[in-house]
């Protein structure tokens, strides 16, 4: 186990080097001036060779590349170019936003997910079954931006019962809360359906096992095998894949900050696209990269820890 | 498959979509042009879904946005499609250490959330329809090579491949020859299930202004249009995630069935 979890974290190093070099390289690689299209076409050459130097872009490639990775390894992400503070802090002072509208999100879609792939395995073939399971490819299919659109309009603008911006009042954790609801319930919405069909698929491999059939010829209640006995189990590759499925989240939340102008690292992130602040979109992107990368590599270790078949494959 | 209720709904939506694609010019109003005195109208038997802003009829806009979603999608998987059949068979194939970089790409690509990927790209290139292809290529691709990679693998090792392989066969034949045609299967059913993703990138990337550039009617652009004045109607909103909605449900549905039928062996998770 310590073997795959040192060669596993050494793979996951690997990669995000590998990704932070894949995106310092995409300024080389895409024709055009970065200059020029960061700075408008109003600005004068003077400008241009001003900022080229500014980022070190009139230097060759590769030591544009070395001296990136030096500044990131010691935490220096660059300077905001608008309030001349540190990328670092500038991120960090989102993130907190962002993580709790994951969290919330992944916290109701697991409450409703869970149990109604649990019903859909115990009445397998049932109506009831297959209406769940249509549901949940319909939730997995719709864009949470669309989800988020539409929940704004009848619930914020015509209903009038949520607020349309903000994250609340800073000291107000029901407010906060209140202010969650609607991006919570686009970002988690397609996290219902998928946690719905991933329990219910796994849900039926364990049912078909020795030991459940043992408790059932014991005589045992359906409903207390399936909660008792099987989800225990079955629970296990859910909850791996849910750290898989951070990435996917990351995105919706981007989305669901951008419509209810809540703060959080996409908001950031959109915010400093259109006010031309590179170094923040840059140090942004890599951070929630980052983020990304670790949260794969719990999911793979936690898996490894429960199943010690997967510790064979790196 | 035709009994299959949710296959027959699939079908009916997406040929609601490449319908309205390919009629999109009979409507008797252009996508672009302003109506300023027409602005906001409710929904009526002259503007089926009302207008917006700008007083565009939003029914023809939609419509146009069809050939916009469905132009993406085909041009964007269709590079997807061949470069990952192409870089998974190399990476199957050729020697270790070319795998060994090959997968270290594929896996450092997906390392960035999707939408990540498409902020950094753009802030780089600036919002093009050229962009969110390359946004959809990026991040479709390395996870078809993968599937590609894996199954090249197996069929290496297979009978009529020795076979072909002792009798003197060089690389490029056994590849093209033997290998791809047990390929293409398994990947068309894969890449038809990307379609509303990729539909949904496409949307999405228009929506935050990062695709197509107005007054091009792209789905998420007039989303974007109908957030914007959300407050003076509600049309607009609606009349933008309406095909949204059908182009995604109508896809999944499609794709799910057809790979029920196609392949058993792919149903992941039930």
């Amino acid at each position: 186990m310590l073997l795959y979890a040192l060669k596993r974290l050494g793979l996951a190093l690997i990669i995000t080097a590998v990704a932070l070099i894949l995106l310092i390289s995409m300024i080389q690689l895409i024709p055009g001036d970065p200059a020029a299209v960061l700075l408008g076409p109003l600005a004068s050459p003077e400008m241009r060779e001003m900022f080229r130097q500014q980022m070190g872009l009139d230097q060759p490639a590769l030591v544009q590349i070395a001296r990136f990775f030096g500044r990131v390894l010691t935490g220096d992400l660059g300077t905001d170019v608008l309030t001349n503070r540190s990328v670092l802090v500038t991120v960090m002072e989102q993130v907190p936003f962002t993580l709790a509208l994951i969290f919330a999100s992944i916290t109701w879609s697991a409450l409703i997910g869970i149990p109604l792939g649990c019903f859909a395995a115990l009445y397998r073939g049932s109506l009831a079954d297959r209406i769940v399971g249509i549901l949940s490819v319909s939730s997995i299919a719709l864009p949470s931006f669309v989800i988020a659109i539409y929940g704004l309009l009848l619930f914020s603008v015509k209903l009038g019962w949520f607020p349309t911006i903000g994250a609340g009042d800073r000291g107000d954790p029901i407010d906060q809360l209140y202010h969650l609801v609607l991006p919570s319930l686009a970002v988690g919405l397609g996290w219902v359906g998928y946690l719905a069909r991933m329990v219910r698929a796994s849900m039926l491999e364990v049912l078909s096992e020795n030991h459940v059939r043992m408790a059932r010829a014991f005589g045992l209640e359906e409903r207390t095998i399936t909660y008792r006995y099987a989800l225990k189990i079955a629970i296990i590759p859910t909850v791996v894949l849910l750290g898989m499925g951070v990435g996917n989240m990351i995105s919706s939340a981007v989305f669901a900050e951008i419509v209810f102008a809540r703060p959080g690292v996409g908001k950031l992130i959109f915010d400093a696209i259109s006010t031309r602040n590179y170094p923040v979109v840059m140090g942004a992107v890599m951070i929630t990269t980052g983020f990304y990368v670790l949260c794969t590599l719990i999911a793979d270790l936690i898996a490894a820890g429960l199943d010690p078949r997967v510790r064979s494959t790196l | 498959m035709l009994r299959e209720p949710m296959g027959l709904l699939g079908i009916g939506l997406v040929l609601l979509i490449v319908l309205g694609a390919l009629f999109a010019g009979l409507t008797g109003y252009s996508p672009s042009k302003l109506a300023m005195r027409d602005r906001f109208l409710d929904p009526s038997f002259t503007h089926l879904l009302g207008t917006d802003h700008l007083g565009r009829d939003l029914f023809t806009r939609v419509l146009h946005g069809a050939r916009i979603a469905l132009g993406v999608a085909f041009v964007a998987t269709g590079i997807s499609f061949i470069g990952g059949l192409i870089l998974g068979m190399i990476a199957g194939y050729g020697p270790r250490w070319l795998d060994s970089l090959l997968l270290l790409l594929f896996d450092s690509l997906r390392a960035f959330p999707t939408v990540m990927l498409a902020l950094a790209l753009v802030t780089l290139t600036g919002p093009s329809l050229a962009a969110v292809v390359l946004v959809v290529v990026l991040a479709t691709l390395p996870g078809y090579a993968r599937v590609v990679r894996a199954q090249t693998m197996s069929l290496k090792t297979t009978e009529f491949v020795l076979s072909a392989r002792s009798l003197g066969a060089p690389s490029w034949r056994i590849l093209a020859v033997h290998i791809m045609p047990n390929l293409i299967g398994p990947l068309v059913i894969l890449v038809s299930m990307d379609i509303p993703v990729v539909i949904t990138i496409e949307a999405g990337m228009s929506f935050l202004g990062l695709g197509v550039r107005p007054p091009t009617p792209s789905w998420g652009a007039i989303l974007n249009d109908g957030y914007a004045f959300i407050r003076e109607s509600a049309w607009p909103a609606i009349a933008g995630g309406l095909p949204i909605i059908i182009a995604t449900l109508g896809f999944t549905f499609l794709g799910e069935t057809l790979r029920d039928h196609l392949d058993p062996r792919l149903r992941q998770d039930g």
